[in-house]
């Protein structure tokens, strides 16, 4: 009754063609918006920042990147990981190179490092397609793993192997380092995902985002269109490592406060990021989040669900029962919904527009 | 000019230096070879007949193992725990195609290889939570696999071969040349062919698909009880194992995905190439190379022949 | 159309097609062709099973590289070209087997095939705003208009996958016809079409072909469409040329006939 389009004209292109065509879709935008910016910070609990909140959002803009080179032009990463990496490492020595300069540009920057590194193994995707372009993905996630660990400049010659974050400030305010609030952290990088998704649904609205969709729908008919396959898969690369770079280094940064390679950047989180696109929704933008939602909280909810239910849970079997669930709710959600929680909500939408008819 | 002599050269002297030790890295590569086209074995097997991309064929291996040492552990005599782990894999077979193919059929394939993630993180929680998360040592004596080593002299120094070892390359050419024998003679592996070219033309002429697929995963699944115990004997039995299982998809790049020859040749020249590279050239970058090594192999080689070792050159038709 | 009409609208050459040879492995697909398609005319390329039509329409747009010969197209000649050169030189096709992005809108179906003459940089299409989206609006209206030539003014937003059949077909058509190109090649437009749709697609070709004085050439089995529409034919029969020239003529043509008909041996 309420989410109807009904009534809401368009008389000029630009309306029809915007991203939230219809209003009730702009008003829960705002929404959103206001209670993530406002409401939250000022009201949520240390735990819903630190342990809900900014893992969401850092694998939020993972995934975004991985949609965009794996939903939006259908090239399997099995290295987005790696990528992430790529940022962090690339962030860590450029903030300690130039500490005058602000850490949030040195995290954005990081992104074109890890676009650079992306496009350099994106290369081999002309010639080769589908799984076998997988496991060649492969071969960045290992090696440029073995690279975090054996060439010690990148991590600044420190004993323990790690990235260590110093403390940088904005405006001021430390948003990074051991006094950093978690308010202040969680500003940065909310603002950082905002900006970012408002960029990469730009993208995928127009021509790029099409000749993207076209290479994955029907390559030979894109290229008998005049849509460059090379140029195009390796823009997809760049971009979707852009956005992996990002992601990396605000994990690092403003999340982990600093960690090690092995650790943070395994070949498990490139595949945890790709069952959160797979997920969320293949080719979605809002999927990506639901995904990035979905799995980032899983743990957690399981964590202290299933105590509060009367389940009683050591530590180490908590972790094998979360094994256990992680890999049946994938099956049983791949089952319910290939198309992902995306398909749900859009499925959901419809009904609510047909509400109080069935169809 | 220096690296050059030290990338180019010097590993070659070092061969012809010491003859001995060069065979004895061969060797070593040629069994790690064997195992990783097991895994790789397996792995062709179900994509054949279903076109699944099995991700989890690497953990079935460890869960095979892990089963077959948890019987024995809880009283079983060896003879008894090898037959149950064969009765765990087909219910296991059986459960993956009522539960997980059977209602994703006709999805695109990346659904499918997603479904065998969830299969992977499944069995690595059950295997754990069952028989704990703990390496365990292989039950090699009660399974009268040999142990110990033969010192054989030549090239003027001494190379050894595990008897565990040879045992592991006989029984995998014994049981490639059974499957072989399986697929090209019997009426079902006749079937299985069928449903490998084309799953709709296999139904029409009256194949039972979900058998045929139970058929295939409890045979994938006997490869993996196989190379599980071959693996847990020269190392032990953990879910650590499942990064090197992961080895096997550069072999299945070089041998293609539906040959079986393939990916026998592709695991000896991952295995060997591999071994050789991180003993000659490993020291040069401080070692560790055997991590992405394979898959660099793998990488280059795809960018010159896309179809794989014994595929035919692709004509893409429109 | 009468013969006399097909007289008048021959003009220059437009592509030329010379002694064309293309084999995969040791199979022969064409075999020495040589033809050309004069500007402005619908020109039949038709055949039996196997001919090497299609093969041939894949050659003209540079998917498959010939062996032997030359193709020259708006007086440049070429043996080897990449399918996107092909494409921004001006020549757009339909498929077969529909290839339409099956994961996108008709409306962005047909905006991709304004992509060449789409060229507002990276960091405009980031904000989608100023040329960026002026770009689009403007393209938009350009698309707006072959929606409405089509009439599927209905089905805008709708994906392509699941529109029937006749539907693709002639989204398909319009995508090609965004790209504004100099020559169409349309690989059996009206293959699987009833008598209806049949219709409603000769019209649209004869449409484009008189309205925008885009030169088609297409493949055909309905030879009552093939005699109707087009101006001149060039028929193919085993990867050779068998005969070419006006409907009427090669109605005659006694190797058409046997071709066709089989003949005695």
């Amino acid at each position: 009754m309420f989410y109807r389009e009904t009534g809401q004209f368009k008389t000029n292109y630009a309306d029809d063609m915007a991203v939230f065509p219809i209003l009730q879709d702009r008003l829960g935008i705002a929404l959103i918006l206001a209670v993530a910016f406002v409401l939250i910070p000022l009201t949520g609990s240390n735990f819903l920042l630190s342990s809900v909140m900014i893992p969401f959002l850092v694998f939020s803009l993972a995934s975004i990147g991985l949609n965009i080179l794996t939903g939006y032009t259908g090239l399997i990463s099995l290295g987005t990981g790696a990528f992430m990496g790529v940022g962090a490492y690339a962030c860590y020595k450029l903030t300690t190179l130039f500490p005058e300069v602000n850490i949030v540009v040195w995290i954005v920057a990081s992104g074109f490092f890890s676009s650079l590194v992306g496009v350099l193994f994106g290369l081999p995707s002309l010639r080769i397609k589908g799984f076998y372009l997988a496991v060649a993905t492969l071969a960045a996630q290992f090696f440029l793993q073995w690279c975090f660990t054996r060439i010690p400049w990148l991590y600044n010659y420190n004993t323990s192997g790690a990235i260590e974050v110093g403390q940088r400030t904005l405006f001021g305010i430390d948003v990074t380092g051991p006094k950093a609030s978690l308010e202040a952290r969680y500003m940065v990088l909310l603002t950082l995902v905002t900006v970012l998704t408002w960029v990469a649904s730009n993208l995928m609205h127009g021509r790029i985002g099409r000749s993207f969709m076209a290479v994955r729908d029907m390559d030979i008919a894109a290229e008998l269109m005049g849509i460059d396959l090379l140029k195009t898969k390796l823009l997809a690369f760049a971009v979707s490592s852009f956005y992996a770079g990002v992601a990396g280094a605000a994990m690092m940064f403003l999340w982990y406060g600093g960690g090690e390679a092995n650790d943070a950047f395994n070949i498990n989180q490139s595949f945890l990021i790709l069952f959160m696109v797979i997920i969320g929704g293949l080719g979605s933008m809002i999927g990506s989040f639901f995904g990035a939602a979905f799995i980032s909280m899983l743990p957690t909810m399981l964590k202290f669900g299933l105590p509060a239910l009367g389940i009683p849970l050591a530590g180490a079997t908590a972790e094998h029962l979360t094994y256990i669930l992680v890999g049946a709710l994938i099956i049983f959600f791949l089952i319910v919904e290939p198309h992902g929680l995306a398909r749900l909500w859009q499925i959901g939408k419809q009904k609510l527009r047909m509400w109080p008819f069935p169809y | 000019m220096d690296i050059l002599f030290k990338v180019l050269i010097d590993p070659f002297l070092q061969m012809g230096a010491m003859p001995d030790l060069f065979v004895q890295t061969i060797w070593d590569g040629f069994v790690t070879g064997v195992l990783y086209a097991l895994i790789a074995l397996g792995f062709v097997l179900i994509f054949k007949a279903s076109g699944v991309f099995n991700f989890a064929q690497g953990i079935m291996v460890v869960f095979a193992g892990l089963t077959l040492v948890g019987l024995y552990e809880m009283g079983l005599p060896a003879p008894l725990a090898v037959l149950v782990t064969l009765g765990v894999m087909f219910v296991l077979a059986v459960a993956i195609e009522r539960v997980v193919l059977r209602p994703l059929v006709n999805q695109p394939d990346i659904i499918l290889f997603m479904a065998t993630f969830g299969i992977t993180y499944f069995l690595i929680g059950l295997g754990e939570l069952i028989f704990g998360g703990n390496p365990k040592q292989m039950i090699t004596d009660q399974l009268f696999l040999p142990r110990g080593a033969i010192e054989v002299k030549m090239l003027g120094g001494f190379v050894q071969f595990q008897k565990i070892d040879i045992a592991a390359a006989v029984i995998a050419v014994v049981m490639i040349v059974a499957l072989a024998v399986f697929f090209q003679k019997t009426r079902i592996g006749r079937a299985l062919r069928a449903v490998a070219d084309s799953h709709k033309a296999a139904l029409s002429v009256g194949i039972s698909l979900n058998q045929i697929w139970v058929i295939v995963w409890f045979t994938a699944g006997i490869v993996a009880l196989v190379t599980g115990i071959m693996w847990g004997a020269r190392s032990d039995v953990s879910f650590g194992l499942q990064v090197i299982a992961l080895k096997a998809l550069p072999v299945l790049i070089l041998g293609g995905f539906t040959s079986v020859p393939g990916a026998i040749v592709g695991g000896l020249i991952i295995g060997i190439g591999e071994k050789l590279g991180e003993f000659y050239w490993g020291p040069l970058v401080g070692g560790g190379i055997e991590s992405w090594l394979a898959y660099c192999i793998a990488l280059g080689f795809l960018l010159f022949r896309p179809q794989g070792l014994f595929g035919d050159k692709i004509i893409e038709r429109i | 159309m009468s013969a006399t009409d097909h007289s008048i609208r021959k003009g220059e050459v437009l592509l030329a097609v010379d002694q064309v040879s293309l084999s995969f492995g040791g199979v022969k697909a064409i075999t020495d062709v040589s033809f050309d398609i004069r500007k402005g005319e619908i020109r039949a390329i038709i055949g039996p099973n196997g001919a090497g039509k299609t093969s041939m329409l894949n050659v003209i747009n540079g998917f498959y590289h010939p062996q032997q010969g030359r193709i020259t197209f708006k007086g440049q000649t070429r043996s080897k070209m990449r399918p996107s050169v092909a494409a921004s030189q001006g020549i757009a096709r339909t498929f077969q087997n529909v290839a339409l992005f099956k994961g996108m809108s008709t409306l962005d179906n047909i905006m991709s095939g304004r992509t060449l003459k789409m060229n507002s940089n990276f960091f405009w299409q980031c904000l989608r705003h100023g040329p960026a989206m002026a770009e689009e609006i403007r393209h938009r209206e350009f698309v707006e208009d072959i929606i409405d030539f089509l009439e599927i003014q209905a089905i805008r937003k709708v994906p392509v996958g699941k529109l029937p059949y006749g539907l693709q077909k002639r989204v398909e058509l319009g995508r090609a016809l965004a790209m504004e190109p100099d020559l169409l090649l349309l690989d059996e437009p009206m293959a699987g079409m009833n008598l209806e749709e049949k219709e409603d697609m000769s019209r649209f070709i004869i449409d484009v072909n008189t309205q925008y004085g885009t030169t088609i050439a297409l493949i055909e089995h309905d030879m009552g469409v093939v005699m109707d529409l087009s101006d001149r034919v060039v028929v193919l029969e085993y990867g050779r040329k068998l005969a070419d020239g006006t409907p009427d003529e090669v109605k005659a043509d006694q190797n058409v006939i046997d071709a066709y008909l089989g003949v005695a041996h």
